[in-house]
């Protein structure tokens, strides 16, 4: 195991930390605002990865992909919410799971319908190809460092959003009691609106900057959603700061995991045990993690006031 | 809190037929199903009726946990996987007895369940969702990463399971009846139970935990107690499926398993326990009729999910108390 | 001296920066009718709800019979003998009315882990149910479901359920809230054949009824305990009467 191979899985579990957070993000808002279970909020990532092919195949150039993908990913939300999201708010979270599960069992066959099943993929845009060189004999790939920053970049937009903006204010107040701000007059359907629609950029932008890295295919967004749901809970449901924090937490503990759990192992046991329960042990790495916080924390590291 | 899909079925009172006269019917039809089946010539019948029991074993105790206790678990398939893989694992070390893979299988999903409750009860709401969710995802991947076991590929089982070294499950027939026992067993375990002091204080916390607490019950205790008997009972389905299917895989455990059962349990109707078997079967069928019809029935059932949700209240057998009542008045009129 | 029944020391509880309980120390003594007044926001009820153990007090201890309960759960407490009922009444809309009592008997006669008999036909959990109905003056409604019951009814109700635990100990947290005169008076008269069989703390605003019922009144303004003292006492403390009766009485 050497110090090179650590700190390419350190920026690695950045970055996967980075796209959670994005994911996260826009959930974590929803639950505290509106207090609406969204399953199919995975099905966001998963459309902005496949506008984004689309867009990149009529116009062969990705920032354009990316501009376009993001404004359908915002229209697609918009639709979801006026459609059906917005009738299950005062619906209890039962109801919400069930017609949630049932957008995603449609959403992932017609994507199905529309592109076929083969996994799609998309080229790095030009300027960001190739690694670079962060130090002696450490090379990482660039795209990849685009994402951490682009995902730090969004972290530090929803921060100053929410702490110093009159919008931002609004999501706080509706996140610790949405009657109350309603009740102050504030058109409180535009707020959820605003919200979701927020929310599901973000979603679809993680879905876009990824897309050149992995491959795209029906279903991709179920995985990630789950984690999301881990970030989240860890981090307290309605909080952007706990999500950030819990998303690279996790990001970190599931990369250096699944890298490094047979090494480890192999310090306490033969290598071809290791090899066998090295990966089980990994895979429920973050679940334990989450376990342990809950059993502490049974409302998450930062959980926003009043829940 | 506006009416639910789920709210509206669990009647406090329903009438004497509905309390026993529909349980009975649904068990006396499944009872001569198989007749009818040979009589008919479709042999298939007896294959998806099993498939319906073993999964209306999970979705009857699902039931129990949501509809008496208020506890929604989004994990359910973890215990029926852990169950199925039971049996998968003891019978590729060689051991292919029910005698002792039937409890194995419900004692592992106990086990599971009480390990994972303690922490899943600490938390409600929307968190327990999301946790009991996650920790099926976290079994999901622990198979998937049992190479030995098949993996992702899962594990096809020798046989199905022998009871006492004899051959009694080989049948299709012979496995039917023996499903058929195992639900109405634990159809009436729940019945019982709902009705009992430990079923009574459960509904209680469901409905006021505040009221309970002052009165003296630590709600969380018999959450926990509930907890673990359904995990058992998604145990107990486990077995059956592996014997039915006589191959596990990672699959059975899957969230979107998790989110079928709670699609059945509400379908029937939340809360009664015989509206679970109901449920069971009306999902199976159309699933299986739509598939028949086209590759991408999910595009159908989908909608058909979300429309339900947002218009059938109380699922079919609110529906049907509806039409009931709909028609008494009719007749008052008419 | 007898030791105070319910004791509390020093309790203080802020939600964020409103002080609601603002150093309170209290003396409830074994059989006394004790009632706690004072004007809307006084922080009446989150004091009841650090007595019986909803809330957690920032600081403060609370003592029942020389025990230190201050850290326990509402559960232990009410099977240690402190029951109460709530301002806006909380039952199990969704049960039949006697059940709703039956339950309070379930948790204190033998284990509730029985997973067969039917729960809603043993007469050892209805006979005490219907009886504590009868006390209360509803047992006519019985069978009725809960949720469908009057405002008037549930309060009796909430009553029925608190006496049925047989506790040493009552918290009343305005029982007379939104019912009519007659009915009013029944309370009263219900409250007064149990005076000196168990100890209780009444939260109300009903000067006429707290004037009629308690030994001793403690007033509380903004958090802060004013006095206490016998209802003549308090009734002359000019102090008390500019504060809060002077609005009350005419």
């Amino acid at each position: 195991m050497s110090s090179t191979l650590f700190l390419v899985q350190v920026l690695n579990g950045l970055q996967f930390g980075v796209l959670l957070f994005l994911i996260a993000a826009g959930l974590t808002l929803v639950f505290g605002v509106m207090d609406f279970i969204n399953l199919a909020h995975g099905v966001q990532y998963m459309l902005g990865a496949y506008l984004a092919v689309a867009f990149y195949g009529v116009f062969d150039n990705f920032l354009v992909a990316l501009v376009l993908a993001l404004l359908a990913a915002l229209a697609f939300g918009l639709l979801l919410e006026f459609l059906v999201f917005r009738h299950l708010y005062a619906r209890d979270h039962l109801d919400q799971v069930i017609a949630t599960f049932g957008i995603i069992l449609f959403l992932n066959h017609a994507v199905r319908l529309v592109w076929g099943a083969a996994p799609l993929t998309l080229p790095v845009p030009e300027f960001f190809t190739g690694s670079i060189s962060l130090m002696a004999g450490l090379h990482y790939p660039v795209w990849r460092l685009v994402i951490i920053a682009a995902g730090l970049g969004v972290a530090a937009l929803l921060y100053l959003l929410v702490s110093f903006t009159r919008i931002g204010m609004l999501v706080r107040a509706g996140s610790t009691n949405a009657a109350m701000v309603s009740a102050l007059g504030v058109n409180i359907e535009r707020l959820f609106m605003f919200v979701f629609g927020f929310g599901s950029m973000l979603a679809g932008f993680a879905g876009i900057m990824i897309a050149p890295i992995i491959s795209v295919e029906p279903g991709m967004g179920t995985n990630i959603l789950i984690l999301a749901f881990v970030v989240i809970v860890i981090g307290g449901i309605g909080s952007i700061r706990g999500a950030f924090v819990a998303a690279l937490l996790i990001g970190l503990v599931d990369t250096l995991g699944r890298s490094f759990s047979v090494d480890i192992l192999r310090l306490f046991m033969a290598p071809s045990p290791a090899r066998m329960v090295g990966p089980a042990l990994a895979s429920m790495l973050i679940y334990v993690l989450m376990a342990i916080v809950l059993y502490v924390r049974p409302s998450g590291l930062f959980p926003a006031r009043g829940r | 809190m506006a009416s639910t899909l789920a709210a509206e079925a669990a009647d406090p009172e329903p009438p004497r037929t509905r309390r026993i006269i529909l349980p009975a019917a649904i068990f006396l039809i499944l009872a001569l199903l198989p007749i009818a089946a040979a009589l008919t010539h479709q042999r298939y019948l007896v294959d998806l009726a099993t498939r319906v029991m073993v999964y209306a074993v999970a979705a009857v105790a699902l039931d129990l946990l949501v509809g008496c206790g208020g506890l929604i678990s989004f994990g359910h398939a973890a215990f029926i996987g852990i169950g199925a893989y039971a049996v998968g694992i003891l019978s590729a070390h060689g051991i292919g007895d029910a005698l002792v893979a039937l409890p194995t299988a419900i004692i592992a999903a106990m086990l599971f369940a009480w390990l994972t409750g303690i922490v899943c009860l600490r938390t409600k709401g929307v968190y327990f969702i999301m946790i009991t969710l996650a920790f099926g995802q976290m079994i999901f991947f622990v198979a998937t990463s049992l190479a030995p076991y098949g993996g992702d590929n899962g594990l096809t089982i020798a046989a199905r399971n022998t009871i006492a070294g004899v051959a009694l499950l080989k049948s299709d027939r012979a496995f039917y009846y023996f499903t058929l026992i195992c639900l109405l067993a634990t159809y009436l375990f729940c019945r019982a139970l709902v009705a009992s002091r430990f079923g009574r204080v459960l509904r209680g916390g469901k409905e006021n935990t505040t009221r309970m607490a002052t009165i003296g019950f630590t709600i969380r205790r018999f959450q926990l107690v509930a907890y673990i008997i359904t995990g058992g009972l998604g145990g107990l389905s486990g077995f059956l499926l592996a014997n039915s299917a006589e191959f596990v895989s990672p699959a059975y455990m899957s969230w979107q398993q998790s989110g079928e059962l709670i699609v059945m349990v509400i379908l029937g109707g939340l809360g009664t326990l015989h509206g679970a078997i109901i449920g069971t079967a009306v999902y199976l069928v159309v699933e299986e009729w739509l598939s028949g019809i086209t590759e991408n029935w999910q595009v159908i059932f989908g909608p058909l999910l979300v429309l339900a949700v947002l218009f059938a209240r109380g699922g079919l057998l609110g529906v049907g108390a509806k039409l009931r009542r709909h028609l008494a008045e009719g007749d008052g009129n008419g | 001296m007898a030791e105070p029944h319910l004791h509390l020391q020093g309790l203080c509880k802020s939600f964020g920066s409103l002080v609601v309980t603002d150093d309170v120390t209290l003396d409830v003594h074994a059989g006394e009718m004790h009632a706690l007044i004072g004007p809307n926001g006084a922080g009446k009820t989150t004091l009841i709800n650090q007595m019986s153990g909803l809330i957690a007090p920032d600081a403060g201890t609370v003592l029942f019979a020389g025990d230190d309960i201050t850290a326990l759960p509402p559960e232990t407490r009410a099977l240690r003998g402190m029951s109460r009922t709530f301002q806006i009444s909380s039952i199990l809309p969704g049960f039949a009315v006697v059940e709703n009592v039956a339950l309070a008997v379930q948790a204190r006669t033998g284990s509730s882990f029985r997973f067969f008999g039917d729960a809603a036909d043993e007469p050892a959990l209805n006979i005490p149910a219907m009886a504590a109905l009868e006390t209360a003056g509803i047992v006519d409604r019985a069978n009725a479901r809960a949720g469908e019951l009057s405002h008037g009814e549930k309060r009796a109700l909430e009553l029925a359920i608190a006496l049925a635990m047989q506790p040493q100990l009552l918290l009343l947290d305005e029982p007379m809230a939104g019912i009519g005169r007659d009915e009013t008076e029944r309370l009263v008269n219900l409250l007064l054949r149990l005076k000196g069989q168990l100890t209780m703390v009444l939260v109300e605003h009903d000067m006429a009824a707290v004037f009629a019922l308690a030994d001793r009144i403690s007033v509380l303004i903004r958090g802060r305990l004013l006095t206490t003292g016998s209802p003549a006492q308090v009734r002359a403390d000019p102090q008390v009467v500019t504060a809060y009766l002077g609005e009350q009485m005419e």
